[in-house]
């Protein structure tokens, strides 16, 4: 059985319920007092996580860390359709790689901006709005330019993959840390889009996609 | 940013607020907030003794620690603290929540507070679910204590509590004990003749931003503290969002201003006790 090391609160663990959730997979959860007990940064669980981050998933003697390296982990061993992380597309797997990094960027900005206003992190607010501005605007770009291509995705696929799981959270839950999205509205239109991928779910912030309408 | 805006209410000024979760102050660091627009600086020393100070005077602060909280009077305070029954039972767990700040009036976080009608929508699976969404008269007093009593609340809940392993009509009490504090009496799902006790303390930061800090008084029983708190978060993360797109961010004391319906019936008293006791800050006030 999966166990997650888990906060409700944290969009970094909400990747992970939702990538199982998505694949349909059963998993228990340890929930971790983050706030205010800060328990991530606790002796028992550094020993899972010298970083004192989270999420922390173990699997059949398998302990990992990152919430990005976990989503690698589930999509290629608990999806048999291949599409969250195809195995055999190199261009593909360099597409999604790429933006794993940027979804860690986001963590670094829309996150942590989010931390400062609802938790009281000690950082610089108008550095991490900022930030988080500027890689919503690329993203907004690039997918305003993939929705003239028919590209409904972040990657270049017809299908979405652990690239738009990874991404997702932290933009979905921007407004949280004085981040509006008016200004995005590709970005608006490919959250519903996530919304309406069979088995999604939300956590506490996050809303679902109203019924659908016919355009 | 908070607003700098001035406040006049006497009874605010000479009263206690919560200002910061005494767990979560950090040694040797002093802490900043602000209460009622005003900047205060934290100071706690290794001895566990704590100095408040305002940044603009550097005038020191009435400042006394209670319930694991830090509680500060901008002005001569006139009453104690609100006494806590529940929390001389020794059975029970008596926990910070965990603060949060919301962009929103204070008065805006208590009524919401007090609101059974947006469980189904807000709280879906937990609080509530459609189709169970009518809520059923209940009674509103103002208590010889001066408080607004809410009783005979009842809602069908499909996980009620971290422990309730399946749906039912949950029994609840509400009673708002001074203008930024409510509190939450709810049956409890194994000693059903005893209720878990949730006080809101809400720190008034300025008119239009406010800190939540959630105490829990749970029974003990079947349940660990980390557990009570989680569920808290959990849902009161799901209220955050919507509090902070109320608009207007200040709670308008005009009857007129709102419409409420008859599920709103505390709430029309709590606006109305608001006003009848001169408290404007947070609030737009009624015109005459």
């Amino acid at each position: 059985m999966i166990t997650l090391y888990d906060y409700e609160l944290s969009g970094n663990c909400y990747k992970l319920r939702l990538m199982m959730s998505f694949l349909g997979i059963g998993y228990k959860t340890v929930p971790v007092d983050f706030y205010p007990g800060r328990e991530h940064k606790s002796e028992w669980f550094l020993k899972l996580n010298p970083l004192g981050q989270l999420p922390v998933l173990e699997d059949d003697g398998l302990l990992l860390r990152d919430a990005q390296a976990i989503l690698v982990y589930l999509a290629s061993k608990y999806d048999p359709s291949n599409r969250w992380y195809p195995r055999d597309n190199p261009a593909l797997l360099g597409e999604i790689s790429q933006w794993l990094a940027f979804a860690d960027g986001i963590t670094g900005t829309a996150s942590a901006a989010r931390l400062h206003d609802g938790l009281f992190y000690e950082l610089d607010i108008d550095a991490a709005r900022v930030g988080a501005h500027r890689l919503f605007r690329i993203l907004d770009e690039h997918l305003w330019f993939g929705e003239q291509e028919g590209r409904d995705w972040i990657c270049s696929a017809n299908h979405p993959t652990i690239a738009d799981v990874a991404c997702f959270p932290y933009v979905i839950l921007s407004e949280e840390g004085g981040i509006p999205r008016q200004d995005y509205p590709a970005i608006r239109r490919w959250c519903d889009r996530v919304k309406r991928i069979k088995g999604f779910i939300v956590m506490s912030g996050v809303f679902p996609a109203g019924p659908a309408k016919a355009a | 940013m908070p607003m700098a805006t001035h406040c006049s209410d006497r009874v605010l000024l000479n009263d206690w607020h919560v200002v910061a979760d005494g767990s979560a102050l950090p040694a040797n660091v002093p802490f900043s907030t602000c209460l009622l627009g005003v900047d205060l600086s934290i100071s706690a020393r290794n001895d566990g003794a704590i100095r408040i100070v305002r940044a603009d005077t550097g005038a020191r602060v009435n400042s006394v620690q209670r319930y694991g909280f830090l509680w500060a009077c901008l002005g001569k305070p006139e009453r104690d603290i609100l006494y806590i029954p529940e929390a001389d039972e020794p059975d029970r767990h008596l926990v910070s929540g965990g603060s949060i700040a919301v962009k929103v009036s204070g008065l805006r976080a208590v009524e919401n507070f007090l609101d059974m009608g947006h469980f189904p929508f807000i709280h879906t699976g937990w609080l509530g679910e459609e189709p169970h969404t009518e809520v059923v008269p209940y009674k509103v007093e103002i208590t010889n204590q001066d408080e607004v009593l809410a009783t005979e609340c009842k809602f069908y809940q499909p996980i009620a509590s971290p422990t309730a392993r399946k749906g039912m009509i949950v029994d609840y009490i509400y009673k708002v004990i001074r203008p930024y504090t409510v509190a939450l009496y709810k049956s409890n799902p194994l000693q059903k003749d005893r209720l878990d006790v949730i006080t809101l303390f809400v720190q008034p930061v300025d008119e239009e931003n406010c800190v939540a800090h959630p105490y829990l008084c749970y029974l003990k029983d079947g349940m660990d503290a980390a557990t009570v708190r989680s569920f808290m978060q959990l849902i009161f993360a799901q209220d955050k969002p919507i509090l902070e797109n109320q608009v207007p961010k200040r709670l308008p004391l005009d009857p007129r201003a709102e419409t409420p319906i008859r599920a709103d019936a505390v709430s029309v008293y709590y606006r109305r006790w608001l006003r009848d006791r001169a408290v404007t800050y947070g609030a737009i006030p009624a015109h005459a």
